[in-house]
């Protein structure tokens, strides 16, 4: 019976994640349909990326404010203080930066278009535009994957720039370091394979997020409730899975490249 | 020429033994009927017999537990077929179905757009055309939240015959009209039916309206058609459920009596 259970569980999330993959690929291949990509791609990186620039500036902020503070006083218990720009450029290109700004603007983005997809579909929208002979994931989901391909490396590289500058105030304007070579650290510390990897975590990250909200949205209706319930379990589910898939991912690239 | 009396061709849609239940229960039990090409069909039943889930299945958006579905004479289980119907047919939803995000413009301009045919200059003409003639021209750069009721109503139907296609399914195209712009609403599928021998396949309440513009009724009643037959018949029938439906007003006497 318990065995029983964890079959069908396992079977139904295997299913989950195969329909999930054919969502993606038919949301890729068929970005044309429909017509009017430019403004689609265009409204795509204006949603999901600069309405988030404002809270990616401040939560970067205050993460190089914290790397900052922590490195001083554990650095200085090695006499390895200077070493601070390194550890914040370090900390904040390979890990820290990719997936906070990820997990923020599947906080902001994703859930918003989860509700979104998922408020469509309970209106039937989805229905009309499959009626009209227009690929529904193309039209409503792959401008939104393709932009998250542009949105976040590039939300991530200022997190990185913002987080760095925030190292410095507090490590070298508000506690004693000394600038030069906190810059120095910065500029020796980043290779090119660091900036790889974090633009690399970056665009996985976001077409993860991307994929799984919006996947999560279009099929509300799965979910088991109907109109508005259904909408709201599809972006709690878009947010929990993002950002298990985000952390997961990070591991696993992380792993790969070492 | 009225191309429904050509001997040699198939009708627009053939239905046979159409089954579909939901876990539950049983919706359409054994539905089969066809669609004359240049004809208007009226499908009359009281609401929850399954009108809408019997469209759904017909243009593919719900799938049926068994039974064909040919249209002219191919059947419908082949996708070309299935496409084919979509590219000459549109659909006017019950609930509307209305892109909210949209203007009221750009719910008539998308189904161009994903057609491709013709310039846009062509398109705008068609919009402003169609927004002419369901009096919404006015509220062209509105969204649908905007509108009334009818204007909502009015606006899927817009949608629904900017393309002139030449089969068009609706679902209670005039619930919630005033009788005036009831009227006007079937005048305007009977014109068209006219003139371009366009087919319509018309779910309704309005029993009066539909007798008078229908080639022929179907009553569907607990899954299965009751009748099948010239609006003439239909109006002369003494089944004591058609009675009542169709003289709603003696039977509201009757009742008002006893
Ligand atoms: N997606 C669905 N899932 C489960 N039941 C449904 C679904 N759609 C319709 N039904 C059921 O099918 C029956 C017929 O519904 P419908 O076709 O909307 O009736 P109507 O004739 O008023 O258009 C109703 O009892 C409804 O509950
Ligand atoms: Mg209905």
């Amino acid at each position: 019976m318990f065995v029983d259970q964890i079959g069908k569980f396992t079977l139904s999330r295997l299913e989950a994640a195969g329909r999930w993959t054919l969502f993606s690929g038919a949301s890729l291949l068929h970005v044309r349909s429909g017509g009017a990509l430019g403004s689609r791609l265009a409204r795509s990186v204006f949603e999901l990326g600069v309405r988030c620039i404002p809270v990616i500036a401040i939560v970067s902020a205050f993460a190089g404010l914290v790397l900052g503070l922590q490195g001083h006083y554990v650095l200085s218990r090695f006499g390895a203080s200077g070493m601070l720009g390194t550890l914040v450029s370090l900390s904040l290109c390979r890990e820290l930066g990719p997936v906070l700004a990820a997990l923020m603007i599947a906080g902001q983005a994703g859930t918003a278009l989860a509700a979104e997809l998922g408020i469509q579909r309970s209106t039937e929208q989805i229905d009309a535009i499959e009626l009209l002979d227009i690929s529904p994931e193309g039209f409503l989901a792959g401008a939104r994957l393709f932009a998250s391909l542009l949105v976040f490396p590039s939300l991530t590289a200022l997190f990185v720039i913002v987080g760095v500058a925030g190292g410095w105030l507090s490590g070298c304007v508000l506690l004693p370091q000394d600038p030069d070579a906190y810059w120095a650290a910065v500029h020796s510390a980043l290779r090119g394979r660091d900036v790889f990897e974090c633009l690399l975590k970056a665009a996985v990250f976001g077409l993860l997020t991307t994929s799984l909200c919006a996947y999560q949205g279009f099929n509300a209706h799965r979910s088991g409730e109907a109109g508005a319930r259904a909408v709201g379990i599809a972006t709690v589910r878009g947010i929990v899975l993002s950002s298990i898939a985000i952390l997961a991912a990070d591991y696993l690239i992380t792993a790969a490249l070492l | 020429m009225n191309p429904s009396t050509a001997p040699s061709e198939p009708p627009v849609l053939e239905i046979r033994r159409l089954r579909k239940g939901f876990a539950e229960r049983e919706v359409l039990r054994d539905i089969s009927f066809q669609v004359p090409t240049g004809s208007i069909v009226s499908i009359l039943g009281r609401s929850g017999t399954g009108k809408s889930v019997l469209l759904k299945c017909v243009v593919g958006l719900l799938e049926a537990d068994s039974g064909e579905m040919f249209y002219r004479g191919a059947p419908l289980a082949k996708s070309e077929c299935r496409i084919a119907l979509r590219r000459a047919s549109s659909y006017v939803f019950q609930h509307n179905a209305l892109f909210d995000s949209a203007t009221v413009r750009e719910n008539v301009l998308l189904p161009l757009q994903a057609r491709g045919t013709g310039s846009p200059k062509e398109w705008d003409k068609n919009v402003r055309d169609v927004l002419a003639r369901l009096e919404l021209e006015d509220a062209a750069e509105r969204y649908p939240a905007e509108l009334s009721g009818g204007m909502q109503k009015r606006l899927a139907v817009a949608r629904a015959l900017v393309t002139q296609p030449e089969l068009v399914f609706f679902d209670e195209p005039t619930a919630g009209l005033d009788p005036l712009r009831r009227n006007a609403v079937f005048a305007m599928i009977s014109k068209l039916q006219r003139e371009r021998g366009f087919t319509a396949v018309v779910v309704t309440h309005d029993v009066q309206e539909a007798l008078v513009v229908s080639s022929r009724i179907l009553w569907l009643d607990a899954g299965l058609v009751r009748f099948d037959g010239p609006a003439a018949e239909f109006e002369t029938s003494d089944d004591a459920q058609i009675c009542e439906f169709r003289d709603n007003i003696a039977a509201l006497r009757t009742a008002l009596r006893s």
